[in-house]
């Protein structure tokens, strides 16, 4: 693999960033290496390099299994890079910045909490009073319109509206950064376009810098200033695109636009090699 | 935002299906005579038949002097109530023994969930430590019972202590496997949203393990209670334990009989208790688990 990135569309957040040395995050050179249970180094991200500026929304799209999530574990100081550093405004992660908020693929509302609790989770673990925190949770339930939900559990919800209190649950903490994981892929095609559209009006209020991974190019150009492709694994960067598509964006109809086809055309003959590398590589795998 | 809250549906009954429903409650009661009904006819064919075996016939089919006889079995429990037993009245025997068997799990289920969180979460003291608690658990603890009495007398120390060893181990793994059951989703999310390493345990892993804690608790009672009695069978100057050893000895059928009786009687309602608590304690739970119940 080579390091000199292809860049197919060079305007990367570097070009947006006001000074240098200001990016809300920044990757240089990063590695990440796990340690499988059969005691072999198996390289999740190889080299890469990546830097969003403040306010700035990037998806980051790649094959299946590729190391996406791997890099937001990294960002969010869950997971320490193996080489290479990470910066986050600026300075290296070091453990878990409260700055950053997290939306996880899988539910990650808590059972045994009821709406309500599960959104006043964040303020009460930062020390805000308990009255404080609940009053703000209620005003954040009351924006991704679950009112009325607040005494039910998880359980009692449809995957829509857990989703709902995870982004109230992540709002709340007011982040300047949010990383979110495919957040939106276990859920049917309607309710996911719902919830795209919700992301958008809510990010734009909150004006923070977001880092958005998907396997879903559609999803990735329909809500991003830039679409970063990575490569089969071991990823690294393939190519960074921008995505010049006027704001405030619907996501349901921006994907009939043109500019929408001409720029999902261009970024899918990139992304497609790599993932019919990655599906090459299952399948000899499967053969074994 | 006015549109968001639109797509949010408030659940309300459709009114065709209401006639479904009453047909559907129908069948469902239908059935529960039915298991009812079934249940009793079950009762009434094995006493019935233990009382008729052992009584009609000469001599009859089964002996009642070596299995006892219901009518017999019951007859003792009446005298117990009216009369006492050897050692005291009933309700003081009952009393020895449950509150051995509820000291004992009480202190079982504390001392199981610290040691079951500490070592579920402490990887490293988990590996250390396996090895030995692996060789605890493969040793009948019943077997414990003779160094009790030696070492802490016949008092009602030896009994708890037993039922303490056998209760222990039911909760412990159930805690440790339950902590390490717990959504690493979760545990992740819990960091980012601010937790701190105490509230992690206190409002995550404690909760996410509480189902499985919960779950030792109906088995690990009766353990207890096997505690309880097999300490009183060593020796003993009260409880339920010594009513059977005594009944035995003297050749006593029926009286080990109605002792058991009473003894699942005992267990019965502490099952309810139990339950109780646990509805309680995991109400956030989908109520799925409760139609599997017998």
């Amino acid at each position: 693999m080579n390091n000199s990135l292809p860049m197919k569309d060079v305007s990367t957040g570097t070009q947006n960033a006001p000074d240098q040395g200001t990016y809300a995050i920044e990757l240089r050179d990063v590695t990440k290496r796990f340690l499988t249970p059969a005691g072999k180094a198996y390289t999740a991200i190889r080299d890469i390099n990546m830097a969003v500026a403040p306010g700035e929304f990037v998806a980051v799209v790649g094959p299946t299994g590729c190391g996406k999530s791997t890099t937001l574990g990294l960002i969010s100081g869950l997971e320490r890079p193996s080489a290479g550093e990470v910066e986050v405004m600026g300075e290296p992660v070091q453990g878990i910045d409260p700055r950053i908020g997290y939306v996880f693929q899988a539910d990650a509302v808590f059972p045994w909490k009821n709406v309500l609790n599960n959104v006043a989770t964040g303020p009460l673990f930062r020390g805000q009073p308990k009255a404080q925190a609940l009053e703000r949770a209620h005003d954040w339930i009351a924006r991704v319109g679950l009112t009325g939900f607040e005494d039910r559990y998880p359980h009692q919800l449809s995957g829509g509206m857990r989703k709902r209190v995870a982004l109230a649950q992540t709002f709340i903490n007011e982040p300047q950064i949010l990383l979110m994981d495919e957040p939106f892929s276990a859920l049917d095609v309607q309710t996911r376009t719902l919830m795209e559209d919700e992301l958008l009006n809510l990010w734009s209020s909150l004006k923070a810098s977001v880092v958005f991974v998907t396997h879903d190019l559609e999803e990735a150009i329909s809500l991003a200033d830039h679409v970063c492709v990575l490569t089969a694994g071991p990823a690294t960067v393939k190519g960074i695109y921008t995505i010049d598509l006027p704001r405030p964006r619907k996501v349901g109809e921006i994907r009939f636009e043109p500019r929408f086809v001409q720029l999902y055309q261009q970024i899918w003959e990139d992304l497609r090699d790599e993932v019919v590398i990655s599906y090459e590589r299952a399948k000899q795998r499967g053969d074994q | 935002m006015n549109t968001l809250s639109n797509q949010v549906n408030v659940p309300v009954a459709a009114p065709e299906s209401e006639e479904v429903s009453v047909e559907t409650i129908r069948a469902r009661r239908r059935r529960r005579i039915v298991v009812n009904s079934l249940r009793v006819l079950i009762l009434v064919v094995i006493i019935g038949g233990w009382q008729l075996l052992t009584s009609v016939g000469k001599p009859p089919l089964i002996d009642p002097f070596f299995w006892g006889q219901p009518s017999g079995i019951w007859q003792q429990i009446v005298t117990w109530v009216t009369q006492g037993t050897a050692q005291g009245p009933l309700w003081q025997q009952i009393a020895v023994t449950l509150e051995e068997a509820i000291l004992g799990f009480v202190i079982g289920v504390v001392l199981g969930v610290i040691f079951g969180v500490v070592l579920g979460r402490n990887r490293f003291l988990a590996d250390v430590l396996s090895p030995y608690i692996k060789a605890a658990n493969s040793i009948p603890r019943v077997t414990l019972a003779p160094l009790f009495v030696i070492g802490l007398g016949l008092g009602f120390q030896s009994k708890v202590a037993l039922a303490v060893v056998l209760v222990f181990f039911v909760v412990f793994f159930n805690a440790f496997q339950g902590v390490r059951e717990v959504d690493r989703n979760l545990l992740a999310n819990a960091q980012i949203l601010g937790a701190s390493q105490r509230r992690l345990s206190t409002e995550v892993i404690i909760p996410s393990a509480l189902t499985w804690i919960l779950a030792s608790l109906h088995t690990s009672f009766s353990f207890a209670l096997v505690g309880a009695v097999v300490g009183e069978f060593l020796g003993a100057t009260q409880g339920i334990g010594l009513m059977i050893q005594n009944a035995g000895a003297n050749f006593n059928a029926n009286g080990v009989f109605a002792a058991m009786v009473i003894l699942a009687a005992v267990a019965l309602i502490t099952e309810v208790l139990i339950t109780a608590l646990e509805n309680r304690l995991v109400r956030w739970r989908p109520n799925t688990v409760s139609e599997v119940t017998i």
